[in-house]
């Protein structure tokens, strides 16, 4: 018993911040993240006009009904008080308890709706970066046909967001800039933001997506002035440099592959890739294969040809996803997982 | 002056219990089963309808455990998926949508109207039948393999995931229908049984609700049964209404989706108001302030809620024209709403207050409601919930709403009739002692979700950035409170029907006809056809309270 209680107690008072987790910058405010891009803070002020209504209303309301109750209680069901005789209607005070919201209600309405008309539009001169949101992970495809798994953006540009899901609904969510968009799959939505602020900011996934959904976590790197072209520049040729197996570590991570395949031997929901390479894998047909380079390739850009028994049909194909040196990388990453 | 006619069926409150009442008229499993009694019916729901709340509230409290910390504290991401997914499909259409309508309203509505029973006795019945059968095939879903869809059943992952959404979706569509006969039956009853003198505008406001309510359960829930009966075909034969790789739409899902259930919201909140209304007014020991507004507010309430759906679809992709639309109509049903909780307080003016459970209750809900009802207004304004939507401001938006109103409410009035259901008088410091219990554990739990939303925390995560934790152990620390209100409640409850059944046939001093029998009422209701000639709220200066039988009699009777 007191070890269940231990083991309770003890992850609640450890609590170690994963070194890869993106990181909110801290906020001055109470309720909301830092005031990152163009739009939050008419979005707050709004948001702030509002805490302050409900304030206002509740402490009429509630206070109301604590001194109505202090004022007027009873003594007790014997002592059989008379209610003094008062009105039970009085249309000129609904009409104005009526009014009164009705115009704030109209007020706030407006705002709202002159703040997302600007959430919606995207500025003319906008620059594009493409994104494609899949089980479990987050794409962004830059002008230049690189791909990466973070968002990289200049500080004080517009950018637009062309986004789509390759195969349940997900969404784009930043915080720190007030901005969220379904990515539906069959078709593209659009977001538009205007970063102020150089720095890190998380991305999650607002659109539950099934078993790793609250692990769907990226970031955006606003660059200072300067560093976005630099990282579009370098990012390509860094990673061709790099030698196969280290950049296919990398691509295990940024490629979404991690979410269903372990390198350390335990059951995800596909198979891990420790020993794989090598190995006799049974296959759902009956027959078995040698796990060898040709059966990777193959298993990446055509997953569901040959399927490992015991393991679900799940896997999207990454045909078109991985360029020629990034699928010899992973093969050689599996390689070195022995 | 209060009603005269019915001085035939006022119990002589000194009188012996041992007589015959509905509990006791028949015995036998099948004179329960096959009953056509509108009160075993009622029972039979409350019974049922209280059991699916402690599973939904079990599934609550592993959820928030699961969330003290984050990563995997006592199970997987699937099990948490599952979990909270059937949390709330079963708090929503097993025990918030049928609830009061279905539990109290079939117990206490024939009586409160003057009527024998509702106007489809075998209609009723079916309409539990078809309630059991529906949560039957939710079990069985859950054996097969639990639902991790959401409630909300989103496509296409609800298409494709391997989890058992077909026998869910089933149950849900079975579980619509309950709903529908119900509403049906509840508009003819009140249309047609009214006795001599019960005009529209003299029947208790918690019939108006109840009226309100069934109108949308009539017209909005057929197209909740159409959508899952198109949900449970394209899983099966893979047509291509939602899916897009067959060229069907995702979207169109969630159109037709919450066009049934947001007006489901209302069918949840409406005889809440209902109930509170007949609280407040009994326990203030006054007449209704504003009785035509808040009747007919229910009316528009009821009507405007089918044209908001779009307000949960801001970020879906829908039209910025659409979405305007939806905004709009959104602000509008705030002011009915609005109406109702400056009534409720204007007859808590110059009254004088008795603060027993019921009215405990039924103040929490003003309290609890109008912090929920404010922060729906967040979520109208259209760039705000830009930001908001999908993160947990909207679970504590719709858990103030829904269990802060709903149930509270539902608590009212459990406590309020307790004494005619049962004829046994709960205890009352037990009763005052939940009552805190749940009011402390609703605010300890829900506050700081509001907090964790507007700094960016999504909803439904299993895992979650560190620096949220400690407001979700907060958050945990209040379910567990919330938790102890309501096993203490229930415990209490349970033990009160141990005793004798010799709750007076008035305890609490009101005017409306179902405290005119006894406690519990004989299986007929009334002798004879009783006739109106007073309001719901008339009378209490004719009333004094017997010490004897600790319940109200009227002077005449006295004298």
């Amino acid at each position: 018993m007191t070890s269940f209680i231990a083991s309770l107690i003890a992850p609640i008072l450890a609590a170690p911040a994963e070194p890869a987790l993106p990181k909110s910058p801290d906020s001055p405010y109470f309720w909301m993240p830092t005031r990152s891009s163009t739009v939050a803070d008419q979005i707050d002020w709004l948001f702030d006009v509002m805490v302050w209504l409900s304030v206002i209303s509740c402490i009429g309301i509630l206070g109301a009904m604590v001194y109505f109750c202090m004022v007027y209680r009873a003594k007790s069901r014997s002592a059989n008080e008379r209610v003094e005789l008062t009105s039970d209607h009085n249309t000129t005070l609904e009409i104005t308890w009526s009014i009164i919201p009705l115009v704030i209600s109209i007020a706030l309405f407006v705002w709202g709706f002159k703040g997302y008309v600007d959430l919606r539009t995207v500025p003319k001169d906008a620059m594009q970066v493409h994104v494609s949101g899949q089980k479990w992970k987050w794409s962004f495809t830059y002008a230049n046909g690189w791909s990466d798994d973070v968002l990289h953006v200049p500080v004080d540009t517009p950018v637009r967001l062309l986004i789509n899901s390759t195969d349940v609904l997900h969404s784009f969510f930043v915080p720190a800039f007030r901005v969220k968009i379904d990515a539906v799959p069959g078709r593209y939505t659009e977001l538009w933001f205007h970063a102020i602020h150089a720095g890190e900011f998380p991305i999650e996934c607002t659109e539950y997506c099934g078993t790793s959904h609250s692990d769907m976590l990226t970031k955006v790197i606003v660059h200072e002035p300067g560093g976005y072209e630099k990282y579009l520049e370098q990012a390509e040729l860094l990673e061709q440099k790099k030698p196969p197996a280290e950049l296919g570590a990398e691509l295990y991570a940024k490629k979404g592959c991690k979410q269903c395949h372990s390198v350390d031997g335990s059951r995800l929901i596909g198979p891990s890739w420790k020993g794989l390479f090598g190995k006799s894998e049974s296959l759902s047909d009956g027959s078995s294969t040698q796990v060898d380079e040709n059966y990777l390739r193959e298993s990446i850009v055509d997953p569901q040809t040959k399927l490992v028994q015991g393991y679900p049909p799940s896997m999207p194909t990454y045909k078109g996803q991985l360029k020629d040196h990034q699928l010899t990388a992973l093969i050689e990453y599996i390689k070195t997982l022995k | 002056m209060a009603s005269t006619s019915t001085t035939a069926d006022v119990i002589d409150p000194h009188r012996s219990q041992a007589e015959d009442n509905y509990l006791t008229h028949d015995k036998g499993l099948l004179s329960w089963i096959l009953t056509l009694d509108h009160k075993r019916i009622g029972v039979m729901y409350l019974a049922s309808v209280l059991t699916s709340f402690a599973l939904g509230g079990l599934f609550a409290l592993l959820v928030r455990t699961e969330l003290l910390t984050p990563g995997r504290t006592i199970m997987s991401a699937d099990t948490y998926n599952q979990m909270f997914t059937l949390h709330g499909a079963v708090m929503v259409f097993l025990v918030i949508i049928p609830g009061i309508p279905a539990a109290l309203g079939n117990i206490i509505m024939p009586i409160q109207l003057g009527a024998k029973d509702v106007a489809f006795p075998r209609l009723n019945l079916f309409s539990y039948h078809l309630w059991v059968i529906g949560a039957l095939f939710f079990i069985t879903s859950m054996y097969l393999s639990a639902i991790d869809t959401g409630w909300t059943f989103y496509t296409p992952y609800s298409t494709s995931t391997t989890t058992a959404v077909i026998p869910a979706a089933f149950g849900v569509f079975v579980l619509g229908f309950s709903s529908i006969f119900t509403g049906l039956n509840f508009i003819v009853t009140i249309h047609k049984l009214r006795p001599p003198g019960m005009t529209w505008f003299r029947l208790p406001l918690f019939i108006w609700a109840l009226y309100s309510t069934a109108i949308i359960q009539v017209l909005a829930t057929p197209v909740l049964g159409i959508t899952v009966l198109m949900l449970i075909v394209e899983r099966a034969f893979g047509i291509g209404i939602f899916d897009p790789a067959l060229g069907g739409d995702p979207v169109l899902f969630q159109h037709f989706f919450w066009f049934y259930s947001h007006p489901a919201v209302y069918i949840m909140i409406v005889p809440a108001f209902g109930v509170v209304s007949e609280v407040i007014a009994v326990f203030s020991r006054k007449r209704i302030f504003g009785y035509k507004f808040i009747a007919l507010s229910s009316v528009a309430i009821a009507i405007l809620g089918f044209l908001v759906w779009g307000h949960h679809m801001f970020t879906s992709g829908q039209s910025v024209l659409a979405g305007t639309i939806f905004s709009a109509i959104t602000f509008l049903i705030a002011i009915p709403t609005a109406i109702k909780i400056f009534n409720w307080l204007s007859t808590m003016y110059k009254a004088r207050i008795h603060l027993d459970t019921p009215m405990l209750y039924a103040l929490a809900f003003l309290w609890v409601f109008t912090i929920g009802g404010l922060t729906g207004v967040f979520l109208a304004v259209m760039s705000v919930d830009v930001h908001l939507h999908d993160t947990y401001f909207v679970v504590a938006h719709f858990h103030y709403v829904m269990m802060g109103g709903s149930i509270t409410a539902f608590m009212a009035g459990l406590h309020y009739w307790w004494p005619k259901i049962t004829g046994r008088m709960y205890k009352e410091s037990v009763g005052r002692l939940g009552a805190v219990l749940v009011f402390v554990g609703l605010n300890v739990t829900f506050f700081p979700q509001f907090v964790l939303g507007t700094r960016g925390m999504p909803r439904r995560y299993y895992n979650y950035l560190p620096e949220f934790q400690g407001l979700h152990q907060l958050s945990t620390i209040g379910a567990y409170i919330l938790g102890l209100g309501f096993l203490i409640t229930a415990v209490s409850l349970i033990r009160s029907l141990r005793k004798k059944a010799d709750a007076p046939a008035n305890p609490w001093g009101a005017a409306t006809l179902e405290w005119k029998t006894a406690s519990p009422p004989p299986y007929y209701n009334f002798r004879t056809v009783p006739t109106i000639d007073a309001g719901p709220y008339d009378g209490y200066e004719d009333m004094v309270y017997d010490e004897k039988s600790r319940g109200y009699v009227s002077k005449a009777s006295r004298a």
